[in-house]
């Protein structure tokens, strides 16, 4: 690795020679998008087709009293009303709650009832004439109401799960969690420097560009099949099955093409309403929601109220981290405080720490995951405080974080001891590049900082079945949102020694393929990825078996390398792989190869960012003026993707820091709902994002992959916070760091 | 689901003819930029039985200059026609802070400043630069015609003087004589796809220094926009200076009456009332001694 001459966007690559691994084609799906022809949810279309609406509660905390139904069961075109009532008695009921409110509505945009109409407009008029009567009761909006006493109570039935053991006691609070790893007391006496504070988030939406939407089909032999835009058809698959009441083999989900999710398209919403509908009718019922409903009845990431205190020697060494988290799981319990806890102080090796997490509900739709979840809430806090003591000892932010880095063999604050891990890698990079070491431009801030994200493995399947012209055809079961398609088809092409543009990637529905968990948790390229790989090793050996039988040798004495089969004894005997392919059918069929995997071996993701800012001093708008991500990607397959991933985590958390929020009013409505009023950044709003991606490869896959999605989502609202702390003297302890925010706060 | 009916008139006295029969029931059509936004949103103000287009209406789409009258723009006119007209760019040109900063090139390509005026936003980003031009509106209606200020067309948010049966025909610029600059500023958290958290149009006139006249008005600090007539007076007799401009922007802080919610806080936007009339203040001076 030579981190002497950068460019933009370059990559400090590992030193395996490949053939297709970390080359840059043209992705397999690129003509249907750039033409349109690409089919999305809200594109299906089927002869006979019903247009479902959703009746939403205007209220954030409410009784439902009743429901009456009947006047918008009269109006002429409507054909079929459904509520709670109409689900099977079994399954889980905050899960069916949240998809049609029986008892309780929890969040303004929670749905109450679905209707199916001969079109959109008869179904949007039947919802005005549905009655339903509520009993408003006061709304508990951020962790700071739900845990106080006396609050509101949202679930009479939540009782505190108290580190693993049910206390019994009702509140808000659902569980507290924490883990220790020696004696922070101890600790804290040994430090010379302490920085302590708090820190607030407001819940912020993944900001996907394609509502969410759901086509259902129930026949009259009891199948259902459904068309929608998941980032996981199987789980969309068990889920129904589960609610519905019927077994997995009776539902069929095919994911249609998808425009974002983020952990945002994981939860299902629509599916069983339409699937309800689809079986009163008789006809395919297709919901699509509004940019209102996206914002309002999907799952965003939450608000958090974070505390932490760490302390430091001199040398800089920290001695002791402390961590208190609480975050908004929304209206039903699981916010990502789980996740938060193990990424909070993970980039340091610390002897002494405590982090305590909390999972409180709230009035607000029920969180989902957003890229890295937790994660960025938590660096908002411990990656300023860690600013904060650098410059209270007069140390360099990355030399201070480089004498406290984690390597290889460093236990975690949450327990799992790193394998090999590039932090160090991320952060030298970071301290050589040449925006590090540029002077700031005049009137401008810089901040630093790094991030964590621990990454998934779990279940994948891929098939590949061998084109008599020597091309192959490869499915599975990943839904394709950044590029996917071509870097799992990579890793075929690799191992088969062809072109990328020879393997045809299909991503297929539930009854084509093995179980395939989430595209999430950064695991696709790593596993899916992996199980292409295992599915062309298949297809290779047999490649060499059949070769053995044409020319009637030991099969043991051949080779297949760069599409070529040869002997190792005899080199006469040479055969392309498209050579072979002709000749299948008639040496015993065709060839097809498969694997399932649940690979063990992951690797977490570091990813820095560089941020130079300028504020205007009347206005307090800030201009970010240049910003450079560094991450360890393991191995960059489709380096273009990866640089992708590195930027787009890159622009949402910059979002994330400077503008957007769920703004609220009292009872509990946002006011912003639209895409006018969430203000996510415009390319105007952003300069040119630097990537330079560092490859420490990961030794638990064939390639060294680690997940690239999430780390990069980390860094960005503390490296923003401590620029503007160093352009203005303003310590931004909540976000968003607004224009009216800064303006408005009085330096440090 | 309702039924709209859609006309397209080519007179104004057809157009004024459909407006009135219909009972109050009719919107006039522009560039459709607010009203099909509204129409599909189901906007409670917004729930016409009849859409009446007014593009093919020939005093609708006039665009002239005459030194003596000043400019006329049509209340059709695109912005993009506005900001490509030789006279707009030789006597109007502050006009283009506004034209160019509605929306995008798609929108520009159908908004007008006449829509901007008749929707009636608190944030309409070309009419605090119509009140700071002392532009006047020309209206039809079935018993004739009239002639307002811009400042009194907006009574509320999407409310104005025009009654349901009246049609905006054109907007009226007057000439401005030597030592006239004029700006219009808005301030959003992004650099686009926003609504003015505050907006200030500011005109002035300079003779030997001095000003002779002086205009401010804002957006986006009150349920419509605002003549600031008080902070353009104290201007009026002084010499340029720091000070003057700091006085008049310190009357419309004062003269700002913001509500708080997710765009901005009341305060944030008053403060901002002071930053953005000094900004186009300063600019409008600058465009007048450059001018002059
Ligand atoms: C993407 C987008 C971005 C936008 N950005 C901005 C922005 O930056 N700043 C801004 O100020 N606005 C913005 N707008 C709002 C809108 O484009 C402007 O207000 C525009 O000037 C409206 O002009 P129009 O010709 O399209 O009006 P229309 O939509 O045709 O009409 C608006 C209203 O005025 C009435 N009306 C129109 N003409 C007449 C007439 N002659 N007589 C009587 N009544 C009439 C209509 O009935 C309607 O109620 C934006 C809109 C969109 C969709």
């Amino acid at each position: 690795m030579t981190t002497a001459d950068y460019e933009r966007n370059m990559v400090l690559a590992t030193d395996t020679d490949y053939k297709v691994i970390g080359t840059r084609p043209v992705r397999h799906d690129g003509a249907d998008k750039v033409t349109g022809r690409a089919i999305y949810g809200a594109d299906f279309d089927a002869a006979g087709l019903l247009h479902g609406k959703i009746l939403r509660s205007p209220h954030a905390h409410a009784k439902i009293v009743s429901i009456d139904t009947s006047k918008a069961e009269k109006l002429d075109g409507v054909k079929a009303v459904v509520t709670s009532k109409d689900f099977p008695e079994v399954g889980n009921q905050w899960l069916k709650d949240n998809i049609l409110a029986s008892d309780k509505a929890l969040y303004v945009g929670q749905a109450i009832v679905g209707v199916a109409a001969s079109n959109p407009h008869v179904a949007e008029s039947a919802l005005g004439l549905i009655d339903v009567e509520y009993e408003v009761l006061t709304p508990v909006l951020t962790t700071q109401e739900a845990m106080a006493t006396n609050a509101s109570i949202l679930h009479d039935s939540l009782t505190t799960e108290e580190l693993g053991k049910d206390t019994g006691v009702v509140s808000n609070v659902a569980s507290h969690t924490q883990h220790v790893k020696g004696d922070i007391s101890k600790g804290f006496a040994e430090a010379d420097v302490v920085v302590e504070r708090e820190y607030n988030t407001k819940t912020v939406h993944q900001g996907y560009i394609e509502p969410h939407n759901a086509t259902a089909l129930w026949s009259p032999d009891g199948r259902l099949h459904v068309w929608c835009s998941t980032q996981g058809s199987f789980v969309v698959r068990d889920s129904l099955a589960e609610l519905l009441d019927m077994p997995v083999s009776m539902v069929r989900v095919t994911p249609t093409e998808i425009g974002g999710g983020f952990g945002g398209k994981i939860p299902i919403y629509l599916e069983p309403v339409a699937a309800l509908l689809s079986r009163k009718t008789g006809a395919p019922v297709k919901i699509v929601m509004s940019r209102k409903e996206t914002f309002e009845a999907s799952g965003p990431t939450p608000g958090s109220q974070i505390k932490i205190k760490i302390g430091a020697k001199h040398d800089g060494t920290i001695t002791a981290a402390y961590a208190w988290m609480a975050m908004e799981a929304g209206a039903y319990p699981g916010s990502p405080v789980g996740a938060a806890v193990q990424c909070v102080f993970s980039t340091y090796d610390v002897e002494n720490s405590t982090i305590d997490g909390f999972d409180v509900v709230v009035n607000k739709p029920k969180t989902a995951a957003y890229r890295a979840p937790g994660a960025p809430n938590a660096a908002f806090g411990a990656e300023q405080a860690i600013n904060e003591l650098a410059e209270k000892l007069g140390m360099d932010p990355i030399e201070l974080r480089l004498k406290n880095v984690a390597t290889e063999g460093t236990r975690r604050p949450d327990g799992p001891v790193f394998g090999r891990i590039g932090a160090k890698e991320v952060l030298e990079a970071m301290r050589d590049h040449p925006h590090y070491q540029s002077a700031k431009a005049e009137g401008t801030g810089r901040g630093i900082s790094i991030g964590f994200w621990f990454n998934i493995g779990f279940d994948s399947a891929c098939n590949i079945a061998v084109n008599k012209d020597g091309s192959v055809n490869l499915t599975e079961g990943s839904t394709d949102i950044g590029g996917s398609r071509t870097s799992i088809a990579m890793h075929a092409a690799e191992v088969l020694g062809i072109p990328v543009e020879d393997v045809r990637p299909s991503v297929v529905d539930t009854d084509t393929i093995g179980f395939t968990a989430v595209t999430g948790g950064s695991r696709t390229t790593f596993a899916t990825g992996w199980a292409a790989y295992e599915a062309a090793q298949d297809v290779k050996k047999q490649c060499i078996d059949r070769a053995a039988i044409i020319w009637d040798v030991d099969a043991n004495n051949l080779q297949m390398e760069d599409g070529v089969i040869s002997s190792q004894s005899d080199s006469e005997l040479k055969m392309t792989f498209k050579e072979l392919a002709e000749q299948l059918s008639d040496t015993g069929g065709g060839i097809s190869g498969s694997a399932s995997v649940n690979p063990s071996g992951v690797g977490g993701s570091f990813a820095g960012n560089i941020a130079d800012v300028s504020v205007d001093p009347d206005t307090g708008k800030t201009t970010v003026e240049r910003f450079t991500c560094v991450q360890d990607v393991g191995k960059a397959i489709h380096p273009s993707y990866v640089e992708g991933q590195m930027q787009g985590g890159s622009v949402q958390g910059i979002g994330w820091a400077l503008n957007e929020e769920y703004f609220m009013n009292d009872e509990g409505t946002m006011t912003n709902s639209s895409l006018l009023d969430y203000r996510m950044p415009t390319s105007l709003d952003l300069p040119m994002i630097d990537t330079v991606i560092v490859e420490v490869a990961n030794p638990g896959h064939p390639f060294g992959v680690r997940g690239v999605g999430e780390a990069n989502i980390v860094p960005p609202t503390p490296a923003l916070a401590n620029a503007i702390y160093d352009a203005t003297g303003k310590r931004m302890t909540s976000l968003p760091m607004s224009p009216g925010a800064i303006q408005s706060a009085d330096a440090e | 689901m309702k039924w709209i009916d859609f006309e397209k008139p080519n007179t104004v006295e057809d157009a004024v003819k459909l407006l009135s029969d219909s009972g109050g029931n009719a919107r006039a059509m522009a560039g459709g930029t607010d009203l099909i936004v509204m129409l599909r949103v189901g906007h409670p103000r917004v729930n016409p039985d009849v859409v009446v287009d007014i593009k093919s209406i020939p005093e609708l789409n006039e665009l002239s200059y005459d030194a003596n009258k000043g400019l006329t723009v049509g209340a059709a006119v695109e912005c993009y026609k506005i900001y490509g007209d030789d006279n707009v760019n030789s006597h109007f040109s502050a006009l283009n802070d506004s034209a160019t900063l509605i929306g995008g090139t798609q929108i520009q390509g159908r908004a007008s400043f006449g829509g901007n005026l008749c929707n009636a936003a608190p944030s309409g980003d070309s009419i605090p630069n119509m009140i700071a031009h002392r532009a006047v509106a020309t209206i039809t209606g079935p018993s004739g015609t009239r002639e307002v200020p811009v400042e009194d067309i907006c009574t509320g948010p999407g409310q104005t003087s025009i009654e349901s049966d009246e049609l905006l025909i054109s907007i009226n610029f007057p000439s401005n004589g030597a030592g006239f600059g004029a700006n219009y500023i808005r301030f959003i958290p992004r650099n686009e796809m926003d609504i003015a958290v505050a907006g200030v149009g500011a005109s002035v006139t300079i003779e030997d220094g001095k000003f002779t006249s002086a205009r401010v008005s804002l957006a986006s600090v009150a349920p419509t926009p605002l003549l600031v007539e008080e902070a353009g007076e104290a201007l009026v007799g002084q010499p340029v200076s720091e000070g003057a401009i700091q006085k008049a922007a310190d009357l419309a802080k004062a003269a700002a009456k913001p509500i708080s919610d997710m765009r901005g806080t009341a305060d944030y936007r008053k403060h901002l009332c002071d930053v953005l009339t000094r900004r186009a203040l300063t600019t409008a001076v600058e465009r007048a001694q450059g001018a002059s």
